[in-house]
C-alpha cells in the first residue's frame, strides 16, 4: 500500500489540495478550516520534498493520468527543474499556513475566513498542477485555477479597493490566459497533439513556420502577464497592496515565479532554444523589458508610501533579473534565474511576512503609520531588516548568492551594460528599504497617534523567522543551492537540444 | 406574480420535465450528447424558473443556499474521490479499469460517477450565482456566503 502511494505522489500533490478545498467550504467555520489547510499543505510540502529526493535520484518522474498512456492521455513530468519550483510552491503554502490564521483573523470578518482557506488550497492546486504538468493544455487549465481563486482573493481584501484591484487583475490575467490558450491552439494546429514532449519532437519540421512563431509570441506575451514582466506589469501592484496580508505573501512569493517557470518549460522544452533565441529574437526583447522592468520597478518602490505597495513594486524590479536571467539562455543564466526564483520567494515572502505583521498590529502600514514600530515590535522589524538586506543583495544572504550567480553569467558573456544595470538596480533597492528601516528605526509615531504595543502573535513569528532563517542559511551554505539549480538548468537545456 | 395565472401554472408543468431533462441528459450522457455540466445547467435553469415566477424566497426556502454550499461541494469531492478509489484499488488516478472486475464496466461506472459529480456541482454553483445576482440590495445578513 505504501509503495503503491509512493507510486501516486505525482498526482497526491495535486488532488490533496483539489478535495481539501471543498472540505474547508463544508467545515464552514475558521478553526476547521485552518485546520485543514494546515495540515494538507504540510503534507504537500511533504511529498514534494519526497519528489524532490526522488527527481535527485532519478532525474524524471513521470505519472499517466487515468492510465491512459501519453501522448493521448495526460501526463504528469517532474524533473529536477519543476522539483525546485513545486518545493519553493508548497514550502511557502505551508508556512503561509502557519501565519495565515492570526492573520486573517484579524483582516476579515469571521464568516468568510473559512472561504480564504478554501481559496488557497484551489491557488495551490493550481500552480502545484502548473508545475507538475507534461500537457500544455492542462497546464493553462491550472492556470485559469490558480488565477481565479487569486481573484477571488484578492477581492477578500480588508478595504473596498481590493475589489476594483482584482478586478483590474481579472481583467489583465483573462487577456494572458486567453493570449496563453490561442498560442496553445496554434501549436495543436500544426502538430495536433498536446503532449509538450510530443509537441517537441512534432514541431522539428515545422517549426519555422508563421504558425508556430505566432504562436510562441502568443504564449511568451501571456505568460509575461501573469508573471509581471514589464510593460505587462499594471496589475500587480494593486493586487499585492489590497489583498489580506498572508494572500500577498503566499501570491507574491509563488505565483509569478510558476508563470515564469511556464514560460521557461514552454520555451526551452517545447519551442527549443534554438527557435526562440536563434531564429527569433526573444533574447533581444526580453534583455530589453528586463532591465526595463529592474530599473522602472526599483524607481517607482522609492516614491511610495504604502511599505506593501513598495514591496510589490520591488516585486516588478525582480522579476526583471529573473527573466533577465533566463533571456540570456545559457546553463549560467537558467541557474541564475531559478535560484533568484527561489530567493526571491524566501526574500519576499519574509518580507511581506513582516509588513503584515505590522499591518496586523497597526491596522495600516505606510511608512508614517510604522514609524518607531522598530522598539515596540523589535522581532518583526529585525525579520523585516535582514529580509531588506537580503533583497539588497547584502554577502551572507540569499540575495547575494542570486546575484552573484547572475553576475557571473553575465560576465561569462561580457554583458557589462546589463551588470551595471544590476547594480544601479540594488543601488534603488538600498534607497527603498533604507526609507522603511529609517521609519522603523530613527522616527518617533506622529502625534497623536495610539501608541500600539507588543510583538505579533507567536505562529506569524515563527513562519517569519523560518523564512529568515532560511535566507541566511541559503547565503551562507549557496553552494548546496545552485548545485542543485545547475543541474535543474542543465537537466532542462539537455531535454531542449 | 401572483395574478399571472397563465404563467404559474405553465411554469407548474413545465419544472417537472424540465428536471426529468436533466436527469436524462446526466444518465443518459455516455451514450448520447449531454453529461453533467449540461446536466447541471438544465437543473439549475428549472430552479431559476421557479424563482423567477415563484420569487427568490419560495426557492430559497425549497433549496437553502447552506444547502447549495455543501451540495458544490460534494460533487467536487465524488469527482476526486471517484479518482482515489481507483487509486486505492490499484491503478492510477481516474482509471476506472480499476472499480470493478470487468474493466469495461469499470469504464462505466466511473463515467457515471465523475459526472455525477461534475453535474452536481454545476447544478449547484449555477444556482447560488443567481441568489446572489438576485439578492443584491438585501442586508447583508440575509446572505449566506
Amino acid at each position: 500500500m505504501i509503495v503503491q502511494l509512493f507510486h501516486q505522489m505525482p498526482v497526491l500533490v495535486v488532488i490533496l489540495p483539489l478535495m481539501a478545498a471543498p472540505l474547508c467550504v463544508i467545515a464552514h467555520r475558521a478553526l476547521p478550516a485552518w485546520l485543514i489547510h494546515t495540515a494538507v499543505s504540510w503534507v504537500v510540502f511533504g511529498i514534494s520534498f519526497l519528489l524532490f529526493v526522488e527527481t535527485r535520484v532519478a532525474g524524471r518522474v513521470v505519472y499517466a493520468l487515468g492510465g491512459w498512456a501519453p501522448p493521448f492521455g495526460i501526463e504528469l513530468v517532474i524533473d529536477r527543474f519543476s522539483a525546485i519550483v513545486l518545493l519553493l510552491v508548497t514550502g511557502m503554502s505551508a508556512l503561509t499556513s502557519l501565519y495565515a490564521r492570526a492573520s486573517i483573523a484579524a483582516e476579515l470578518p469571521r464568516e468568510r475566513a473559512y472561504l480564504v482557506y478554501a481559496a488557497m488550497l484551489l491557488c495551490l492546486c493550481g500552480l502545484v498542477g502548473m508545475t507538475v504538468t507534461g500537457d500544455a493544455f492542462n497546464l493553462f487549465v491550472f492556470l485559469e485555477v490558480s488565477s481565479l481563486a487569486s481573484y477571488s482573493l484578492i477581492a477578500m481584501g480588508p478595504s473596498r479597493r481590493a475589489l476594483l484591484s482584482s478586478f483590474q487583475y481579472l481583467i489583465m490575467g483573462t487577456v494572458g490566459g486567453t493570449f496563453l490558450l490561442i498560442g496553445i491552439g496554434f501549436l495543436y494546429v500544426m502538430t495536433g497533439t498536446l503532449n509538450m514532449a510530443d509537441i517537441a519532437q512534432r514541431l522539428q519540421g515545422v517549426a519555422h513556420t508563421h504558425t508556430v512563431e505566432a504562436g510562441l509570441a502568443f504564449i511568451v506575451v501571456g505568460l509575461s502577464l501573469k508573471a509581471a514582466l514589464f510593460p505587462l506589469h499594471a496589475w500587480l501592484p494593486n493586487a499585492y497592496t489590497y489583498a489580506p496580508s498572508s494572500v500577498s505573501v503566499f501570491i507574491a512569493a509563488t505565483s509569478t515565479k510558476v508563470a515564469v517557470y511556464a514560460l521557461i518549460r514552454f520555451v526551452f522544452t517545447v519551442f527549443g532554444a534554438d527557435l526562440a533565441f536563434d531564429s527569433l529574437p526573444l533574447g533581444d526583447v526580453l534583455i530589453v523589458l528586463s532591465v526595463a522592468a529592474m530599473l522602472s520597478g526599483s524607481l517607482a518602490a522609492i516614491f511610495q508610501t504604502d511599505v506593501k505597495r513598495l514591496l510589490a513594486w520591488s516585486s516588478v524590479a525582480q522579476m526583471g533579473y529573473i527573466v533577465l536571467g533566463f533571456a540570456l539562455a545559457t546553463g549560467a543564466g537558467l541557474t541564475a534565474a531559478l535560484t533568484h526564483m527561489v530567493n526571491h520567494g524566501l526574500i519576499k515572502g519574509a518580507l511581506f511576512m513582516a509588513v503584515g505583521a505590522m499591518f496586523w498590529r497597526m491596522q495600516a502600514c505606510s511608512i508614517n503609520d510604522i514609524a518607531g514600530l522598530g522598539k515596540r515590535m523589535p522581532w518583526t522589524c529585525a525579520a523585516f531588516v535582514v529580509g531588506g538586506l537580503s533583497l539588497i543583495g547584502f554577502p551572507g544572504t540569499a540575495g547575494f548568492i542570486s546575484k552573484w550567480v547572475l553576475l557571473q553569467a553575465l560576465m561569462v558573456d561580457h554583458h557589462w551594460l546589463l551588470a551595471a544595470a544590476i547594480l544601479v538596480s540594488s543601488l534603488l533597492a538600498v534607497i527603498y528599504i533604507g526609507r522603511v528601516v529609517e521609519s522603523l528605526y530613527f522616527r518617533e509615531p506622529a502625534e497623536g497617534r495610539k501608541v500600539a504595543r507588543g510583538e505579533a502573535p507567536a505562529l506569524m513569528l515563527v513562519a517569519t523567522w523560518t523564512l529568515v532563517a532560511l535566507n541566511i542559511a541559503v547565503g551562507l551554505f549557496g553552494a548546496a543551492e545552485v548545485d542543485a539549480t545547475r543541474q535543474a538548468a542543465m537537466s532542462l537545456l539537455g531535454v531542449g537540444q | 406574480m401572483q395574478e399571472h395565472t397563465v404563467l404559474r401554472i405553465i411554469a407548474k408543468l413545465l419544472i417537472a420535465p424540465i428536471i426529468i431533462f436533466a436527469l436524462y441528459v446526466q444518465f443518459h450522457g455516455d451514450y448520447s450528447p449531454g453529461g453533467g455540466f449540461q446536466a447541471g445547467v438544465i437543473l439549475a435553469s428549472a430552479l431559476i424558473l421557479h424563482a423567477l415566477v415563484f420569487g427568490v424566497q419560495a426557492t430559497r426556502r425549497a433549496v437553502p443556499p447552506a444547502v447549495l454550499r455543501v451540495t458544490a461541494s460534494l460533487g467536487v469531492l465524488i469527482y476526486a474521490g471517484t479518482g482515489v478509489i481507483c487509486m486505492l484499488r490499484g491503478g492510477a488516478f481516474l482509471d476506472y479499469d480499476y472499480l470493478a472486475h470487468n474493466p469495461v464496466h469499470g469504464q462505466h461506472y466511473g463515467l457515471l460517477l465523475v459526472e455525477f459529480g461534475v453535474g452536481m456541482t454545476v447544478a449547484s454553483v449555477v444556482t447560488a450565482i443567481f441568489y446572489v445576482f438576485a439578492g443584491r440590495g438585501r442586508q447583508p445578513g440575509e446572505h449566506e456566503d
